[in-house]
């Protein structure tokens, strides 16, 4: 029988895949959005910014910025998910040293936004899960919380096209 | 008041929203229930860092902030406005290094509700980017 990995390898690898990912999408750099992983489950973190306020008055967030946050988070959840069985086995090269080709991300074909309550000015988190993945399409469900994980401030559905392996 | 005093007005207070001042976004008309804004090309703002494709997440910003301010527009809101719902179709990806212009209608409005649809296109205006549909809260009404 193969003896495991190494912890450290593992963690190492899959980190490295992660940040590659995430540290490739300037927008997702602008709103300074990271991404927490257990395992293979990613939870998006928005860490409150006054740059991101849509109502000054209130404070609120705005609500193209949760649209944003919850898109992004459906997009780096679905990538991962697609890419995850090339990066346990190595397949796919995310050492930084050598400049690896990313793969393509998804393409949003729609995206449809429940606000439920007013994004407070504080950090702000989202989990994806997808519905369906073919070999074309998927279906991606997020949720947003702030301070209590059961009270969603807004939650969204999209439709995605995947990317032609190459 | 007239007019341009009006607009001068709506234009600061749109222009006034932090997120929507940091991306640039400028009104070029809001009255009875329209408004068009303008967001310019922007490296930060980039989804797509192979092509250069300005991200969903920005246009979905510029098309919030646009449906909001239709919905101010409108003779018959008379407060502030929040989103209730907005749902966008992204039709094709924006042309790199051209700004993105959003026009939105306020087409309806109840004593509690407003509903918006909205265009967002690039240089080639016969071939939108993106349309918009979302339900907004009103204000100032019982």
């Amino acid at each position: 029988m193969k003896r495991p990995e190494p912890v450290q390898v593992v963690k190492q690898r899959r980190d490295a895949a992660l940040s590659a990912l995430v540290s490739g999408v300037p927008y997702i750099q602008y709103l300074g959005l990271t991404f927490d992983r257990r395992g293979d489950e990613l939870t998006g973190v928005l860490p409150f910014d006054e740059k991101l306020i849509g109502n000054p008055l209130l404070p609120a967030l705005h609500g193209g910025v949760t649209a944003a946050f919850l898109e992004a988070t459906a997009v780096i959840t679905l990538s991962w998910s697609y890419l995850w069985e090339d990066i346990e086995s190595g397949a796919l090269d995310f050492d930084p040293s050598t400049a690896p080709k990313l793969p393509r991300l998804p393409k949003t074909v729609d995206f449809s936004v429940d606000y439920l309550r007013s994004g407070l000015p504080r950090d702000a988190y989202a989990r994806a899960r997808i519905n369906r993945s073919g070999r074309r399409y998927a279906s991606v469900h997020v949720e947003g919380w702030q301070d209590n994980r059961d009270r969603l401030f807004a939650q969204a559905t999209g439709h995605f096209v995947m990317p032609q392996r190459r | 008041m007239s007019d341009p005093d009006k607009l001068k007005l709506a234009r600061q207070f749109i222009e006034a929203i932090p997120h929507s001042r940091d991306l640039g976004m400028k009104l070029t008309e809001m009255e009875d229930g329209v408004a068009v804004i303008t967001m310019p090309y922007d490296d930060r703002l980039i989804g797509d860092p192979e092509t250069g494709v300005i991200s969903g997440g920005a246009v979905s910003a510029l098309m919030d902030t646009c449906c909001g301010a239709a919905v101010m527009s409108h003779p018959e809101n008379l407060g502030g406005t929040a989103t209730l719902d907005l749902r966008i179709d992204y039709m094709r990806a924006a042309t790199p290094g051209q700004a993105i212009t959003a026009r939105a209608t306020c087409y309806h409005v109840t004593r509690s509700v407003a509903f918006v649809r909205a265009t967002a296109c690039d240089d080639d205006s016969d071939n939108p980017v993106a349309t918009a549909t979302g339900a907004f809260t009103v204000e100032g009404k019982r």
